[in-house]
């Protein structure tokens, strides 16, 4: 029962790896976008959206049904993350009430589309093996199964996460946006361009979340996209306060995450108990920010300027 | 000499207010400028503007005699002016080499260019390897032998060779460059040599969280330096130094002047400019009035340059009539956030009619000591003993219940008008509260209050005031979006019966409060926020100082004060010494503590270095006091200015004989 529990709790786990790590870089440039829920729930859905029409155009190469889906997403999240900075940089609008904004949008447009196109449902199914089924092995032994049983996708958010470590502490470009998050006012009078990293930061990380909407609709729900993304997306930004704000962890954490939500399923529980085991992940999330804040170490507490907009002539 | 940078008609507004109007100044390579002026007066805007933090809306701006347009801090750069402001402009959890290298540019990479480079350099060493591979195998060689490894393996590594084959050689190179190491070895050398040639002492790869005020000055010029300013703009470099890191400073800024950069200081204290300047331009309500040699000048021109009319700086100090103990405080312990002992087994005596002055290092415990008696900060252990002094004046209902009442007068607190001791048994209820009600319970003696289990709230109501100016004005005491009048109603509040807040109190104090200590403001109805830094603090000190209290504790009442209002406030602190406050002090500037105070306690550590009688102590020796549990490293330091000094006093002496 392990072996499953295991391979099934990894699967899940790129989801929300995908919307922490878009998050994280989102956050690190001072932007506390709350609209990841409806990033990724926009993103599963303008995904499935174009393998339908693919479908429907008769275009059966894997190529193209791999890939164009895949660029759709990424150019619908980074709309969003357009629409976010916009909002914020530009109009200087209160970010937590923006990104609170962006969900309902996010997750109201993302279901009218699938209802809209709901009778697309069975072919997409079948698509979705296609993205389960590329870079699997099939193998009886543990190891295989535990790590080499996934798709295409959840190598990527791997190595997006990993790429994302990188670029964030040993990269110029991640010291400049790490400075932007922390003091934009410091940032600018070191002449970094404090609007174009915040607007590029938001759109890099909206369209890694959307990409998060995309693989859970395609790899892990197998098609079925009737389903609502939101929780999935409340949960990758818990995993980020989790996490501490680094990406490289957030791979450990998100296996954890993704363990706690499915565990109910392998325990005999009630349906009312299995509920109260998918809170558990808030639960540990609300505890390590406890344990952040006894602790105080500088290393672990969120960028300084996080949540707030910057305005250079205010005095 | 050269000009450097020449400043032309410059206006500056925002909105309705006028920052500067028609300033015309000039800045000269090689010398030292002060830019002299009250607070508010508009220098900070006229530097901000040079510096490409704000844009003037009029005048022009000349650097090395070619007008240009600086929009933007990166413009700035461009014309190598660097300006370190106030308020440090430093990433808090990035090391010190991280800050000074943030922002600074990639080095000329052209990938196509590099890729090609390498690929020819290695292209040349394959095919030579190759020929020598052909022969080895036509000669009967074989792949598994110790030669052909050395073979593959000489000119070209196996793995640059592997390399080749993917062709991601040129990548790899990309990414080196494009990765951040600050400890490669030009860094370090540029680094060096900066720190080598003005004598900085700075580890380079500790946090700025970690660091001293001090130390994070040190961060920035250094910054600045690197960035290869030959300007340099420093706002208010000494509000936050104590008097020997000034001295450091100052002979950083020598060794600046004579590597021929142009330096230029905001500050408003007229001793420092006497001392580093070479010429002062005064700044007065936006404009610029005069610039000056300092060698032709004298404080009090300045003073009346800069103010308008002429001031009185001799601080008037009376001695204190009947000073009697009205605070207490017994071994008194606080912890800081951290844990560790801010404030380490304190015990003095405050009385009443009297300033204490309390010197110190900044972050040496006295803020933690006025917020643990103010009941803000858990007092670990100690008593803060509070005489409150009640001597034949009436009880009230106010601080103390019936219950209470009948309790004291059994103990034998209270005497009667007439002088007869006070027995309330047997009294029915009604007939006590008239009694109360119409003052004829009487204090025997002072009531004597441990304050340490008090609520802040009640230590307020007792008349224990905190004025506390933190470094950031605005975090405490004051709430910068509500306008004066509504800040004056923070403390008011709670006093009247209604449902609805009393506005007209606190607007006839806000109304005063502008007035009396001419608080420069649009109306009463600003929000605090808008003010300039010392006119907010105007308008908290003011607000203290109002509620007419018995023991007033004021924290850096003076921080960033222009020398008109830092008099205004000295003279309000006398005013409450002669009613027979205690005042407690804490202040920064020796000469200021040493003039205003009758006796000064001396913070090191968190632990009392000494009581001395200001009247009597110099100034080195308080200093040394404060140094007394500092590290090591200052202390000789210190100790060293010290003896210089002291050798060139017996020279000037020696030659006078």
């Amino acid at each position: 029962m392990i072996v499953p529990f295991l391979s099934e709790a990894l699967k899940l786990s790129a989801a929300f790896l995908y919307g922490s790590t878009g998050e994280i870089v989102i956050e690190k440039s001072g932007h506390l976008n709350l609209g990841i829920p409806g990033v990724m729930s926009v993103g599963g859905a303008v995904g499935c959206v174009t393998v339908y029409y693919l479908l429907k155009a008769k275009i059966y190469s894997t190529f193209l049904l791999l890939f164009l889906p895949l660029l759709t997403t990424i150019v619908a999240g980074g709309l969003m993350g357009l629409l976010y900075s916009f909002m914020t940089v530009t109009l200087r609008a209160n970010q937590n009430v923006t990104g609170l904004a962006l969900t309902s949008l996010g997750v109201g447009l993302a279901g009218y589309i699938m209802t809209q196109k709901g009778e697309a449902a069975l072919i997409v199914g079948k698509t979705s093996k296609i993205f389960a089924s590329l870079f699997q092995i099939q193998s009886e032994n543990w190891f295989v199964k535990i790590f080499l049983s996934h798709g295409l996708l959840f190598y990527l958010a791997i190595i997006i996460a990993i790429v994302t470590q990188i670029v964030l502490n040993r990269t110029r470009v991640g010291l400049h946006l790490r400075a932007v998050g922390e003091n934009p006012a410091t940032a600018d009078s070191a002449g970094i361009n404090v609007t174009a990293y915040r607007y590029i930061a938001t759109i890099i990380g909206s369209a890694i979340a959307a990409i998060g909407g995309h693989f859970t609709i395609m790899e892990y729900m197998g098609g079925n996209w009737e389903y609502i993304l939101e929780g999935f997306g409340w949960l990758s930004v818990a995993l980020v306060i989790f996490t501490v704000w680094r990406p490289a962890l957030s791979i450990l954490g998100s296996v954890i995450f993704g363990g706690l939500y499915i565990a109910a399923a392998y325990i005999n529980v009630s349906f009312a108990q299995t509920e109260l085991i998918k809170t558990i992940p808030y639960v540990i999330t609300i505890i390590v920010l406890i344990i952040t804040s006894i602790v105080g170490s500088k290393k672990a507490q969120p960028p300084a300027s996080l949540g707030m907009n910057y305005f250079r002539e205010e005095r | 000499m050269e000009n450097a940078i020449e400043m032309k008609n410059i206006t500056k507004t925002f909105g309705s207010v006028i920052a500067n109007k028609n300033v015309s100044l000039e800045i000269r390579k090689g010398e030292i400028l002060s830019v002299l002026g009250e607070n508010g007066c508009g220098k900070t805007t006229l530097m901000n503007m040079i510096a490409g933090i704000y844009y003037p809306d009029e005048g022009q701006i000349f650097v090395n005699g070619e007008e240009v347009t600086i929009k933007n801090p990166k413009d700035a750069f461009r014309y190598k002016i660097g300006m370190i402001h106030q308020h440090f402009k430093l990433v808090d959890v990035f090391t010190a080499a991280d800050n000074i290298i943030l922002g600074e540019k990639m080095p000329e990479f052209n990938l196509r260019k590099e890729y090609k480079r390498l690929q020819k350099k290695y292209k040349g060493q394959f095919k030579a390897l190759k020929a020598q591979e052909k022969t080895y195998f036509e000669e009967g060689g074989s792949r598994f032998t110790k030669e052909y490894g050395e073979i593959v393996r000489k000119e070209t590594g196996v793995f640059n060779r592997a390399l080749l084959h993917i062709g991601s050689l040129g990548w790899i190179k990309l990414w080196k460059h494009a990765k951040f190491n600050y400890l490669s070895a030009m860094r370090v050398k540029k680094l060096q040599a900066i720190v080598d040639t003005y004598g900085f002492q700075l580890d380079l790869s500790k946090k700025i969280y970690e660091m001293s005020v001090s130390e994070k000055q040190t961060v920035e010029i250094i910054k600045t330096l690197y960035r290869g300013a030959e300007i340099l703009i420093l706002d208010e470099p000494t509000a936050v130094l104590t008097p020997q890191e000034i001295r450091k400073l100052f002979e950083v800024l020598r060794i600046m002047r004579e590597n021929g950069k142009a330096v230029v200081i905001i500050t408003h204290k007229l001793n420092e400019v006497m001392e580093i300047s070479d010429r002062v331009a005064v700044l007065r309500k936006g404009e610029h009035i005069a610039t000056v040699n300092t060698r032709e000048t004298n404080e009090k021109q300045l003073t009346e340059m800069m103010v308008g009319k002429k001031v009185d700086l001799n601080i008037a100090r009376k001695d204190p009539v009947d000073p009697k103990p009205r605070l207490i405080i017994e071994h008194m312990t606080v912890k800081n956030r951290d844990g560790i002992n801010a404030v380490d087994d304190v015990s003095f005596t405050v009385n009443g009619g009297e300033i204490l002055g309390i010197a110190g290092i900044s972050g040496n415990g006295q803020k933690e000591l006025l917020e643990g008696i103010a009941g803000l900060q858990k007092v670990e252990c100690g008593d803060i003993i509070f005489h409150n002094p009640k001597k034949n004046k009436p009880v009230t209902f106010f601080h103390h219940s019936l219950k209470k009442i009948k309790r004291m007068a059994a103990e034998g607190f209270f005497h009667y008008p007439n002088g007869e001791k006070v027995d309330l048994k047997g009294k029915r209820k009604k007939e006590i509260v008239e009694l109360v009600n119409k003052e004829q319970i009487l204090f025997y003696e002072d009531e004597i209050i441990d304050l340490r289990h008090r609520t802040p709230r009640e230590i307020q109501e007792l008349g224990i005031k905190l004025s506390f100016v933190p470094e950031d004005r605005l975090n405490m005491g004051l709430v910068g979006n509500m306008s004066i009048v509504d800040n004056m109603a923070l403390r008011s509040y709670r006093k009247g019966k209604s449902v609805f807040v009393n506005k007209k109190r606190p607007k006839n104090l806000a109304d005063t409060i502008i007035r009396d200590l001419e608080v420069v403001t649009p109306s009463d109805m600003t929000p605090v926020r808008r003010l300039s830094g010392g006119n907010v603090q105007k308008v908290l000190v003011g607000r203290e100082i109002s509620s007419s209290p018995k023991v007033l504790m004021a924290a850096y009442p003076v921080r960033g004060l222009d020398i008109n209002s830092s008099y205004l406030i000295y003279n309000l602190l006398n005013q409450q010494k002669e009613k027979n406050v205690a005042v407690v002090f804490v202040g920064e500037d020796l000469d200021v503590l040493l003039a205003l105070s009758d006796r000064l306690v001396v913070l090191s550590g968190g632990k009392v270095a000494g009581i001395v009688d200001a009247r009597t102590v110099t100034k080195e020796e308080v200093g040394l006091m404060m140094l007394s549990r500092a590290s090591v490293e200052d202390s000789k330091l210190f100790a060293d200015a010290l003896g210089k000094k002291q050798n060139d006093d017996e020279k000037e002496e020696g030659e006078n004989d």
